[in-house]
């Protein structure tokens, strides 16, 4: 039996050498650049971002006053329709992603940072420390999280989405300490963590560079988790009228859409926009996520290829070994 | 030498699949294994050895990838195998023993229940007496007394778990057994006590063995013939007594003078000089040439394919033209 030469089997499988331009990249970021799923993902984002930064310069209407009929269908004058009320529907789409993507990034990145000190410190030292924070981390899970949000709605009036996305991380936080935690006592007992200690590194550093680069995809996808939570979270509270109705967000843009009863009266443009950039923005993190997994674990680079891979043996009437 | 090998392995190739490169970590390699023999398969770390044997229980894992060449057994295609097949093939007619006999076991089970599973893995219409009856007749055969079958691992010592682990790799009355350095973590003592445990059962039972370890001095005592790996090709195979006193291949013969002898005047160890290439950065023509003492011109445009030799083996080597 004939075997493949490594160009042959380059070709089958599709493994090309790394481009020239690439070379210049550190190796994640090669990692993610050549991950199609996270470059799709990170696409998404980037328009949205983009989209919500710029929405001032861009809105072809002021998003708070009317401007033109009620329920007026996509169009040329108006991309996305009206609304019952006849403002823009598009304008307003760009205006509430600016609240929405700031609560949803400022409660996941708090909501991050807080459990992964939290988590970390608690496994890591262990003891006394271990029991008070690991108390904390199981009031904040058993804590009823929506109508602890609603009553500290009420408290704040006129909330910026900063000071929502806040509220949000500090019920939000218990899931990503709970994991971190588990996942440092997993790690700090591997010889690794052992050697560093004997070698006299301080504390902080073992933390920080031996322990935290073995879960950050475990960080990135509580990240992930948590920043979809804080939009969906604040949806929810829009949706069910307990933000400003004044403001602008896809959840009140989802609000208004009810109250008017959109999805009855075939106003699909009304309603749709901002439950598709709900969901589309959750899918875009996700997605973000599948390349930084593949990226601290790069024994998954060769996955990439498992289409090719079985078709590579299909042809030579062999089986996977793998399942 | 006309008896039918059990296991035919032909131009064996594993490429490890990378994101930008297709690494070659066994390049065509060709070797029997005859019904009742132990072959061994010697070689520096990372030449290969593992991956064949890897490849050979059907256990290569993604990046690795066997991209080439054939496995048989008694004539059967073993790549191919699929389902059930493939599930009867490991274990009842291959089985493994692994590095680390400490990993292999569970920790949380007693080991009989393990031993059990497997049996009932393969043949689940057995009556739970006779499973019982079985894992007891397997402690004995290595020699840990079946009161003992009810205890969980860590009551174990280190090579009591390696002895199970064999009892474990016999359950089924496999046609071989892969043993990937079964003896890499034990004392010398151990080692050999487990060593002619298996040199006894294999006489008993007739399974052949695939013997993997670093330490060719225990290798030559238990196998029958051998195989040189270097940088994920074999370069001599011989029986096992000339590999030693008659080497062929100038590699065979650097890793022999590695080794100190037990018996006669004290000599000098002499190593050998250099490092084994890097599987992305392969010399042109022979792979040992660059560490070759005796290397030709030749060896640096040509690589050489195994040969027979005069004393009974294949070598693969320029000068013995």
């Amino acid at each position: 039996m004939d075997a493949p030469s490594q160009r042959e089997v380059m070709a089958e499988l599709g493994v090309k050498p790394r481009a020239r331009w690439l070379g210049r990249l550190p190796g994640w970021a090669q990692l993610f650049v050549t991950n199609r799923k996270g470059m799709f993902g990170l696409a998404i984002l980037a328009v949205f971002v983009l989209l919500a930064a710029l929405a001032p310069l861009i809105t072809p209407y002021d998003p708070y006053r009317r401007a033109g009929k009620p329920h007026v269908q996509p169009g040329v004058e108006h991309f996305l329709g009206t609304t019952r009320q006849g403002k823009d529907n598009f304008s307003q789409l760009l205006e509430g992603g600016r609240a929405s993507l700031t609560v949803g990034f400022v409660a996941g990145l708090s909501a991050t940072l807080i459990g992964l000190a939290v988590g970390i410190s608690a496994a890591y030292f262990g003891g006394k420390t271990d029991e008070v924070l690991t108390f904390f981390v199981n009031v904040s899970l058993v804590l009823p999280a929506l109508p602890l949000i609603i009553v500290l709605a009420s408290f704040i009036e006129e909330a910026s989405p900063t000071v929502i996305g806040l509220v949000l991380a500090l019920t939000g936080w218990g899931w990503s300490a709970r994991t971190i935690r588990t996942q440092t006592l997993a790690l700090k007992t591997r010889e690794f963590v052992l050697a560093a200690e004997l070698m006299g590194e301080s504390k902080w550093r073992i933390i920080v560079m031996e322990i935290l680069p073995n879960m950050s995809s475990f960080v990135v996808g509580g990240f992930v988790l948590a920043t979809i939570y804080g939009i969906l979270a604040e949806a929810a509270l829009e949706f069910i009228g307990l933000g400003s109705p004044n403001s602008v967000t896809w959840g009140t843009m989802l609000y208004w859409a009810m109250r008017a009863q959109a999805l009855q009266t075939g106003a699909w443009y009304e309603i749709w926009p901002p439950a598709i950039a709900i969901m589309l923005t959750g899918a875009a993190l996700v997605m973000v996520n599948f390349a930084v997994d593949e990226i601290t674990n790069p024994q998954l680079a060769a996955t990439r290829r498992v289409g090719p891979i079985r078709r590579f043996l299909k042809r030579r009437k062999r089986s996977a070994d793998f399942v | 030498m006309s008896e039918a090998p059990l296991l035919e392995v032909r131009n064996l190739t594993v490429d490890y699949v990378g994101a930008n490169a297709v690494a070659r970590a066994v390049n065509g390699i060709d070797f029997d294994i005859r019904p009742g023999e132990a072959f061994g398969l010697a070689g520096e770390s990372g030449c290969g050895k593992s991956t064949v044997a890897f490849a050979l229980a059907r256990l290569t894992r993604l990046p690795g990838l066997v991209t080439g060449g054939a496995v048989r057994l008694m004539g059967e295609d073993v790549l191919g195998f699929t389902g059930e097949r493939l599930r009867r093939y490991r274990w009842s007619e291959v089985s493994f023993v692994f590095q680390s006999a400490m990993n292999a076991l569970n920790p949380v089970i007693r080991v009989s229940e393990q031993i059990e599973d497997a049996i009932y893995a393969h043949h689940p219409r057995t009556k739970p007496d006779a499973a019982r009856a079985r894992a007891a007749e397997l402690f004995e055969l290595v020699g840990i007394s079946p009161q003992r079958l009810d205890d969980y691992p860590h009551q174990f010592s280190g090579g009591m778990r390696q002895r199970i682990c064999i009892a474990m790799a016999l359950a089924l009355e496999p046609k071989l057994i892969i043993m990937d350095e079964p003896t890499t973590a034990l004392d010398v003592v151990v080692q050999r006590d487990i060593i002619e445990q298996i040199c006894e059962l294999k006489n008993r039972f007739g399974f052949s063995v695939l013997f993997i370890t670093h330490d060719l001095g225990l290798m030559i005592e238990f196998c029958d013939r051998i195989g040189v790996m270097y940088a994920g090709e074999l370069v001599e195979v011989a029986p096992a007594d000339k590999i030693l006193t008659a080497p062929q291949h100038p590699y065979t013969r650097a890793l022999g003078r590695s080794f100190p002898p037990l018996t006669g005047p004290k000599v000098r160890l002499e190593g050998i000089a250099g490092a084994p290439p890097s599987l992305s950065a392969l010399p042109e023509g022979c792979r040992f040439s660059p560490r070759c003492g005796e290397a030709i011109p030749m060896c640096m445009r040509l690589a050489p394919e195994l040969r027979p030799t005069t004393t009974g083996g294949e070598a693969a080597c320029h000068l013995l033209g």
